[in-house]
């Protein structure tokens, strides 16, 4: 095993054996999860804190799923109601955590890099359940896991991401993560929501689903995040689906086994045609929500190992 | 008292020399001068070791506290500060609350600013009322209380027919109005300069052409009017040829930068550092180079800290939410001291920007080391080595990029009038 953060904050920083390491564990509770006795007991004893400053029904479910099954003490807090409005800062927020000794703090915020700031302030594992636009981690984790279930490995794929890459911290997670798979990755938008020096980043770029899903191997797409935007990016719905919606006719240039995928929730007839996503041959949507438990298992019992470790080293050092 | 300065490199930034010679203070001016030693006598004599001699740095743009925010700066802790930064005069932005806008808060502001602080403290006006961008200042009762120049600080004043008039009253009075070139809408909201690194960390950010859009229409208005304007905070390669341009069409005209964009770059943000989160934004390495060869070529006149004391509660925050702007008064003269040692600047190139071509444009006194001049002067040592503790920092707000930075560079002395105002413990 191989895994050495305290935190999973990001994709960025971990190195490609850790997320093998993730996935591998990950695949084992899948397993689990399918059949009759469905607890481990990893996170026993440990208490998880779940907040929310933005409001989420899926993200949040799976992971109060993932550590009830593992045997934690889960509670939620819904912070978009509560303390913001009331003034208290991300610190205080913070200081209050730590007086209630959690042992995982699962954390989602509207401003890019909130997450890191938290972490920096408080006494325990934090995992990024989506900043801004900057990471959501866990998804590109179950995304990958995904993939390889269903493609045998995560490598030497052709992925295309279409949609809305300039406000997707979906998007950014996967191409870090699929890229340091050594994987080739497509990116299809409008170049209104396409992000800038996205060139650099080692990825082709397609302004058309024709082009850019030849040949692919895994189609990916986003969810279109209307209450993301500041202004109107596109002229409209009907235009946006007309060129850039998933269909079956865009589809048929991407490989013939190609997979589908989107991490919810759909805009059907926006981003994707109703009938392609509900193809059992062709869409593995469900099976990504499926995935989404079974690695916010993995990742909240590796580090909870680590943080086992850390405080057993520092009662030895004491 | 008479001062003689012994065995010391004259830093002239008029003759662009640094010989060693000597140099005497007397009833606060610069009475005389020399190469090698001398026989000149006076009640202190004091042997500089062969450190530099230069005139104190005159730091445009500074924002105090005062009125409003008293907690983050005052004049006095700005003014000990400055002291010991070897800034001799500052010369205050106007967006404080409420902002320098009537000849009555700005006859406060300089009453509150002699009583409290070792530096000489003058004070610019908004150019609108409230800085709201819709009706001119009293700008010619302004003038007459004693504001040297004009600006809405980082606010661009959306609306160019009240620009346009204002530049025409301003011309007439000879005043100096003070621009902040930015497109007020691309630029709405940003935190960092688009690119990469924005795209990365996923941070609202702002294109570099929207300084040159700015500047454009500013500078277009400034062609119309006649009127003397100093482009503040230009951070952008994109902005330069129209810069030249304007210049060689004999605008009357110059343009000013930053310590931190010459210093600093968009990846020292790092991550989500909000000390390094100013306005504008750090800007692309090929910028920064850029802006160090327009310094050279005299393109861009005057340097400046663009000092925005902030307190730990505005900063603690996550990068977007976090307020913009950090200290500078004590950490411009060491921080552009690195142009120096690792650009190749000359010491009298670099004092032509921050202290000669300040000092001229804005009319205040100093800048200058010439016989008659006043004796607003600067002992240092360009090349001793130290790191940054932001807690050191005579500023009431430590919000220092430098923490713990590696710079070279201490004031041993600074000298208003001839008086000295600062002086280094020997250890």
């Amino acid at each position: 095993m191989s895994f050495r953060q305290n935190h999973l904050l990001g994709i960025e920083t971990l190195a490609p054996d850790e997320i093998l390491t993730i996935l591998d564990l990950a695949d084992r509770y899948a397993e689990l999860e399918r059949g009759d006795n469905k607890h481990g007991n990893a996170l026993k004893g440990l208490t998880q804190i779940n907040m929310f400053f933005e409001a989420s029904t899926r993200t949040q479910a799976s992971f109060e799923l993932a550590g009830k099954r593992l045997g934690a003490d889960v509670m939620n807090m819904a912070m978009a109601a509560s303390s913001l409005k009331k003034g208290e800062t991300l610190i205080d927020t913070a200081l209050t955590l730590n007086a209630m000794h959690p042992d995982l703090l699962v954390v989602r915020h509207p401003h890019s890099g909130a997450v890191n700031l938290l972490a920096e302030k408080v006494n325990c594992a934090v995992l990024n359940a989506g900043d801004g636009k900057h990471e959501h981690p866990t998804q590109a984790l179950l995304d990958a896991l995904t993939i390889r279930r269903a493609k045998g490995r995560l490598h030497r794929l052709n992925i295309a991401i279409c949609g809305d890459i300039a406000h997707s911290r979906v998007a950014r997670s996967n191409i870090l993560l699929l890229g340091k798979m050594e994987n080739r990755i497509r990116l299809i938008a409008p170049p209104t929501l396409m992000p800038a020096g996205v060139r650099e980043w080692g990825v082709e770029m397609y302004d058309d689903m024709q082009g850019g899903l030849a040949g692919c191997d895994v189609v990916m797409m986003l969810r279109l995040q209307k209450e993301r935007m500041d202004g109107a990016f596109i002229p409209s719905e009907r235009e946006y689906y007309h060129r850039f919606g998933l269909d079956a006719e865009k589809l048929s240039a991407a490989k013939d086994d190609a997979i589908v995928m989107h991490p919810g929730p759909m805009n059907r007839g926006v981003e994707i045609d109703g009938t392609i996503a509900d193809d059992i041959n062709r869409s593995v949507i469900q099976e990504q929500v499926e995935m989404g438990v079974a690695v916010r298992m993995a990742a909240m019992d590796l580090l909870a190992q680590n943080l086992r470790a850390r405080r057993a080293e520092k009662g030895a050092l004491a | 008292m008479n001062i003689l300065f012994k065995n010391a490199r004259l830093i002239d930034p008029e003759a662009g020399t640094e010989d060693l010679g000597w140099l005497l203070v007397k009833d606060g001016k610069i009475a005389a001068r020399g190469t090698g030693d001398t026989t000149q006598n006076a009640e202190r004599i004091i042997d500089c070791a062969e450190a530099c001699l230069a005139p104190g740095l005159v730091d445009i743009g500074v924002k105090i506290g005062e009125p409003g925010e008293r907690h983050k700066e005052s004049f006095r802790s700005a003014g000990v500060a400055a002291a010991a930064g070897g800034v001799t005069t500052i010369v205050t932005r106007a967006d404080t609350t409420p902002p320098i806008d009537t000849p009555e808060t700005l006859e406060f502001v300089r009453r509150r600013a002699q009583d409290a602080s070792p530096v000489r403290i003058l004070p610019m006006a908004a150019l609108t009322k409230g800085r709201e961008g819709r009706e001119m200042t009293e700008l010619g009762f302004l003038l007459d209380a004693g504001a040297v120049a004009f600006g809405d600080g980082d606010l661009v004043l959306r609306d160019s027919k009240v620009l346009s008039r204002c530049m025409v009253y301003a011309r007439s009075l000879g005043a100096l109005i003070v621009g902040h070139p930015q497109d007020p809408i691309l630029s709405e909201g940003a935190a960092v300069t688009s690119g990469k690194f924005a795209s990365l960390k996923g941070l609202p950010a702002v294109s570099p052409m929207a300084e040159r859009m700015g500047l454009e229409r500013d500078l277009a208005l400034v062609e119309m009017t006649g009127v003397a304007y100093h482009a503040d905070q230009i951070s952008t390669a994109k902005s330069l040829p129209a810069l030249r341009r304007a210049k060689e069409a004999g605008l009357n005209l110059t343009a000013g930068i930053s310590i931190h964009h010459l210093t600093l770059n968009e990846f020292d943000v790092g991550d989500y550092r909000t000390f390094f989160k100013v306005k504008p934004p750090l800007r692309a390495e090929e910028d920064r180079v850029a802006m160090i060869e327009a310094l050279r070529e005299g393109l861009i006149d005057i340097i400046c800290s663009m000092h925005t004391p902030q307190d730990e509660e505005s900063k603690r925050l996550p990068y977007e939410a976090a307020a913009s702007g950090a200290v500078g008064l004590e950490t411009l003269l060491p921080a552009a001291l690195r142009l120096h040692h690792g650009a190749g600047l000359t010491l009298p190139d670099l004092f032509r920007a921050l202290s000669l071509n300040p000092a001229r444009r804005f009319k205040v006194p100093g800048g200058s080391l010439a016989e008659g001049a006043v004796a607003d002067l600067i002992l240092f040592d360009p090349n001793r080595p130290f790191i940054l503790d932001r807690f050191a920092l005579h500023s009431k707000s430590k919000n220092t990029p430098f923490d713990g930075a590696r710079l070279q560079g201490i004031v041993l002395a600074s000298f208003v009038n001839g008086q000295c105002i600062y002086e280094r413990n020997a250890s």
